[in-house]
């Protein structure tokens, strides 16, 4: 049954109907609404959790690897600095290997400070072994929850994952949502049976230090794991939609990519502004498309192959910038990778920092630049005060 | 009761000859029991103890990274309460973990109140990198970025009063032990586990590598900083102070001129107006906790 909710509030109904055992966040707009519910809910005895009110989020997500590890399902939730100050326990965290699922509610990094929404803050963190979906509304940011805790907890991947969506675009916007019952839920996603844990009944060591004989094997096995997790994700996304009508096998969805002389790369909230061009453009005559990516992390290099194949241009929109790089977002690279070899020019365009708002003419603005030829650049600069 | 014999660290692991924190690491356990969660911060113990793919521990143990075992400790504390399971959870970590990097996230967890228990190993230093200052060093120790010299007696601050801040905290139990009492320190560990709330013990852990002197005086030299007034034995329960170790107090300068680390105090010539200055701080602390025996009494 569809319910008109703020995107916040749907997340947190997700969160809540994974059945996490220990919630521990620290507030930080614009993720606040969302530990707010979940704090209502754990007052109101709609949830069985234990609420942890941290001073950090150093320690919101610490608590969440200790919990983790004794065998508990846990549910964490950031943005933006949040995520930069939990950045050395991210790391931590897929490393050992903990199936832990936040919400990461894209926000641009300071200097200078910004509320705003962009992806620099989740993006930064692409190489730290979590998995990352996003989400381009509210009804496909909250299913990727359910999804997420299903693929990180299987035995052959037991790697956390942020579930991303922009910050006010999607979490504070009121769209019509499914939320699935509990029952359903509970059949979907079965009580999190670890790998191993904490038990003094079966003593083990966690977290031990590894020298120059063993430590490339753990990485090894982390980006194996991460494959799988592509694998385990796509399973998911099958099961979930054979269970509710929605399907997320794929890591990509393409929109009017037939024949598509322009094809747009983009991740999150900005596909429905793009998809609102594309038809216009379509309408006057310009053959363009979108391959939205869902799953980030792992890059589904093969997929979006297939989908970009005979497209002359392509241009990524990036709500990120990899100061100093080549293509100046961080997607572009591996999107030209994905595609080497065939001919096809990929451009990147840096788009939408720090909130600043993205139109439908923007999005035919920057086709017609990748038909000339021209990128790797920032679109919608202000001259004017530079 | 503390089971003495039950062992619980086995031996082979890569801690210098004489280490102070190997030893407290086998008091600690015999006085938690099997019944534990060990949380360690990275550091010397962490290091030697744990060299993949081997370990010491026979209890479960975890390290995440420096500075959060007390928030991972938080973590543990939430999901055994939530599963109604027993184990104690006690955090051991090193005096820079303790003192100085950990301390958002151990305030965060003792105003939180969990019922765990964390230990300090306090080497008075940053062994595990190579001796360098942290703030439970002693005022005028010399270390490798607090090095004595032409400029410098050494360590210009005086040690951080960490007891106190967690007493402030509300810790229902605080005390301090030395690693040369090891019947006090599991009485203490037996004490701590068992007192319900964030509970703090501070162990006095002398480090032969860091502080400059024989393996095998471990015992002795934690000793003489007791008998000196510069460490002392006290219990504080819920705010109060409830018993302190009282000595016949010795001068400071035998306990500084058997380590390296204070040989800058004496040589080439004694620096009378510092030692003055450190035997000042035993005095205050005797004052402080009332350690003295008094004779004429």
């Amino acid at each position: 049954m569809l319910q008109i909710m703020e995107g916040s509030h749907a997340v947190a109904e997700a969160a809540k109907l994974c059945r996490p055992e220990v919630v521990s966040a620290y507030p930080i707009t614009p993720q606040t609404h969302i530990v707010e519910r979940l704090a209502e809910m754990v007052a109101d005895g709609e949830l069985d959790a234990e609420y942890m009110c941290v001073e950090s989020e150093l320690s919101a997500l610490s608590v969440c690897l200790g919990a983790s590890a004794t065998g508990s399902r846990v549910y964490s939730a950031t943005s933006s600095q949040g995520l930069m100050l939990m950045a050395e326990v991210v790391f931590n965290v897929a490393g050992m290997r903990q199936p832990i699922v936040m919400s990461i509610v894209n926000r641009a990094l300071g200097a200078p400070l910004s509320i705003w929404n962009d992806q620099q803050d989740s993006i930064s963190l692409r190489d730290s072994g979590w998995f990352q979906l996003y989400g381009e509304d509210v009804q496909e940011m909250t299913d990727q929850h359910f999804i997420a805790y299903k693929a990180a907890e299987q035995h052959d991947v037991l790697l956390p994952g942020f579930v991303c969506f922009d910050g006010f675009i999607l979490s504070h916007t009121y769209e019509p949502v499914d939320i699935p019952t509990q029952e359903e839920i509970d059949a979907f996603l079965p009580p999190y049976v670890p790998y191993n844990k904490l038990d003094a009944k079966a003593p083990l060591s966690m977290g031990m230090y590894a020298t120059p004989d063993y430590y490339m094997e753990f990485r090894y096995e982390t980006d194996q794991a991460m494959k799988r997790a592509g694998d385990a994700i796509s399973a998911a996304g099958r099961e979930f939609g054979e269970m509710f009508g929605r399907d997320y096998s794929a890591h990509t969805e393409s929109y009017r990519m037939d024949d598509a002389d322009v094809a747009f790369v983009a991740l999150g909230s900005i596909c429905g502004t793009v998809k609102d061009a594309i038809d216009e453009m379509r309408a006057d005559g310009i053959k363009a498309g979108l391959v939205k990516i869902r799953t980030f992390r792992p890059f589904p290099a093969e997929e979006i192959a297939q989908a970009l194949a005979g497209v002359p241009k392509v241009a990524v929109l990036e709500k990120n910038i990899s100061v100093g790089s080549a293509m100046k977002g961080a997607v572009g690279p591996e999107v030209k990778d994905a595609v080497t070899g065939t001919g096809i020019d990929v451009y990147s365009y840096v788009i939408g920092l720090g909130g600043r708002d993205i139109r439908k003419k923007d999005i035919r603005a920057v086709a017609a630049l990748a038909e000339k030829g021209v990128g790797n650049m920032f679109y919608g600069l202000r001259t004017e005060v530079l | 009761m503390v089971d003495k014999s039950l062992e619980l660290f086995d031996c082979g692991h890569r801690a210098c000859g004489g280490c102070g924190p190997a030893m407290l690491a086998r008091f600690i356990l015999k006085g938690t029991g099997e019944d534990v969660i060990v949380v360690a911060s990275t550091g010397c113990m962490e290091v030697f103890s744990t060299p993949y793919p081997e370990t010491a521990w026979k209890v479960p143990w975890i390290h995440s990274l420096f500075e959060n075992a007390a928030a991972v400790a938080s973590g543990i504390e939430a999901s055994l309460k939530h599963n109604n399971r027993t184990e104690k959870v006690v955090c051991i970590c090193g005096d820079g973990a303790t003192f100085d990097i950990g301390m958002l996230c151990i305030s965060g967890a003792f105003e939180r109140g969990h019922d765990i228990t964390y230990i300090c190993y306090d080497n008075e230093a940053y062994m595990n990198t190579g001796i360098q200052r942290s703030g439970a060093t002693p005022y005028d120790a010399s270390t490798t970025t607090s090095p004595a010299g032409r400029m410098s007696m050494g360590n210009s601050r005086p040690k951080k009063d960490l007891p106190q801040i967690l007493n402030a905290h509300g810790a229902t139990y605080v005390a301090t032990a030395s690693v040369a009492y090891p019947m006090d320190v599991m009485k203490k560990v037996e004490k701590a586990v068992n007192t319900p709330g964030a509970t703090y013990l501070q162990v006095h852990a002398p480090c032969s590598t860091g502080w400059g002197f024989d393996g095998s005086k471990t015992i002795e030299i934690g000793k003489q900083a007791i008998e000196c007034g510069l460490w002392v034995n006290y219990e504080m329960e819920n705010g109060e102070l409830t018993k302190a170790k009282k000595v016949r107090r010795v001068p400071v300068d035998g306990y500084l001129k058997a380590q390296k680390r204070f040989r800058h105090l004496f040589k080439p010539q004694p620096v009378t107006e510092e030692i003055a200055k450190i035997q000042a701080i035993a005095d205050a602390n005797a004052a402080k906790y009332g350690i003295d025996i008094n004779l004429n009494k």
